[in-house]
């Protein structure tokens, strides 16, 4: 048999708006699970006890469930609790509640990464608890966080191929429709492999920029 | 009459059952260094973290030129002071750690005027002046680019005590500020304490230097298992230590120096 990339490759503008989507839900998905988790491992940590226990079930659930099943359950259960959602919210709205489990640890470690000294020294210096989460533990997490938080991000990108499966219209989609219809079911697979790939390269290329930039101030 | 700089009254502190300070009693008199001195686990660094309310007190109390630290009211009235409050008196107490405790991620002259510009509002430029004057002080002005990573010991150390005093503090805490030093940079650590304690500043300062306890202090206590066993002038504490388990720590200082001639 041959292959034959044309009859796919001739469907360009479906390709590049089913890309958009991916890109749109994967950017947007990264930041809000980022922003999320941070939110929750700055409320286990500063949040005293009971906080930080009612929020680990979650975290665990979250993190110990595939993510095609919770998709699956927030698409097709949510209705039977009132919850309606369109394909698109629904993927992004998952996508987000799942990562932002792992950013939540990532965060986590980020925090115990910081001894207590370094916050000692600034309740001396007079910095309120945001001002020390801002100027000195952030900045000084970030360069422990950053590989993890990269890892997560092109993870989240691959998931977002079974997005497809409550069938939002993003490249996994796009491209294996397209692919039934010119009966080229391979080739299809084949550019979705290779658009992922390059898109998780420019991710790990930003990826280690950002750590290069960072990593000035000499401390592995 | 004016109110001492630090006035610590019947204070005890428990870390779970275990009671490590035992209903302590103690006036810092302003412009005077006292030493604390004792054995590991006396809780001399523990008390020291309480005035500083780094820990915080089972009971007892700890005023900062008069006004209270950590909590208002003593025994059942005892109430936690807001953030805000316990900053506003802490804020004037500069700190100097064991393990220095630089935030890796700022230059030396970042790590001086941060607080100046963070916490206190300054301009960038107003709070770099100031940090650089602070730096120079300490002998660093050279180093205000580099990061702690990139410095000695003794340099950190003394970048954080420049760190403590830009903020213009009126009284002084040192955790055992050279104990994590070798005795070439210990040194230069002390000189810059020592110049310090000329100006008059009001100094607490936990070290196991006896010799700069004895040629500085004005006065020294000493910790033995939680209680404050002695305090006293340097002359009296060291010429005739009639406690004997002073005598006894006192002792195992000289054995060593003995054992060095050997």
């Amino acid at each position: 048999m041959s292959f034959d990339f044309a009859v796919i490759l001739a469907r360009g503008p479906q390709i590049l708006a089913g890309l958009g989507v991916t890109i749109l839900i994967w950017i947007a998905g990264t930041l809000l699970a980022a922003a999320l988790g941070f939110l929750v491992a700055t409320a286990r940590r500063f949040g005293g006890r009971f906080v930080d226990l009612a929020l680990s079930l979650p975290v665990e659930i979250l993190r110990g469930t595939p993510f095609l099943v919770q998709i699956f359950l927030l698409y097709f259960g949510g209705p039977y609790i009132g919850l309606r959602l369109d394909p698109i919210p629904a993927g992004l709205i998952g996508l987000s509640v799942y990562g932002a489990a792992y950013y939540a640890e990532i965060f986590r470690a980020g925090y115990q990464s910081v001894p207590t000294g370094h916050v000692e020294a600034a309740a001396c210096a007079g910095f309120s608890r945001g001002q020390t989460i801002r100027f000195i533990l952030l900045p000084e997490m970030a360069l422990l966080v950053l590989p993890p938080a990269m890892n997560m991000a092109v993870i989240l990108l691959k998931e977002t191929a079974l997005l497809s499966l409550i069938t939002v219209p993003e490249m996994t989609m796009t491209v294996s429709a397209i692919g039934s219809q010119q009966y080229a079911f391979v080739e299809s697979l084949v550019v979705l492999a290779l658009v992922y790939w390059a898109l998780v390269e420019l991710a790990n290329l930003l990826g280690r920029l950002a750590e290069r930039r960072l990593s000035t101030f000499g401390t592995p | 009459m004016t109110d001492p700089a630090i006035r610590i009254a019947t204070l005890s502190k428990k870390f779970g059952d275990t009671l490590v300070l035992r209903d302590i009693s103690l006036e810092v008199p302003r412009g005077q260094v006292t030493c604390l001195i004792g054995p590991s686990g006396s809780g001399k660094s523990t008390l020291l973290r309480c005035m500083a309310f780094l820990e915080e007190p089972t009971s007892g109390s700890i005023e900062i030129e008069g006004e209270p630290l950590g909590f208002t009211g003593t025994g059942s009235a005892r109430r936690r002071q807001s953030p805000a409050e316990l900053r506003r008196v802490r804020g004037k107490i500069g700190m100097v750690f064991q393990q220095f405790n630089l935030w890796p991620h700022m230059t030396a002259l970042g790590n001086v005027s941060a607080a100046l510009r963070r916490v206190r509002g300054l301009p960038r430029a107003e709070a770099e002046a100031r940090g650089m004057a602070q730096l120079d002080k300490v002998g660093l002005k050279e180093r205000a680019g580099h990061y702690p990573a990139q410095l000695s010991g003794g340099q950190q150390q003394r970048v954080a005590i420049a760190r403590a005093l830009a903020l213009d503090p009126t009284i002084m805490l040192f955790d055992e500020p050279t104990s994590a030093l070798d005795p070439e940079l210990t040194g230069e650590v002390l000189t810059v304490m020592r110049a310090l304690a000329d100006e008059g500043m009001t100094m607490v300062v936990v070290t196991h230097e006896i010799g700069f306890a004895a040629s500085v202090a004005h006065t020294v206590c000493f910790l033995d298992h939680g209680r404050l066993l002695f305090h006293d002038t340097p002359e009296k504490v060291f010429a005739a230590p009639r406690e004997p388990r002073l005598e006894q720590f006192l002792d195992t200082y000289l054995d060593r120096g003995a054992q060095m001639l050997r």
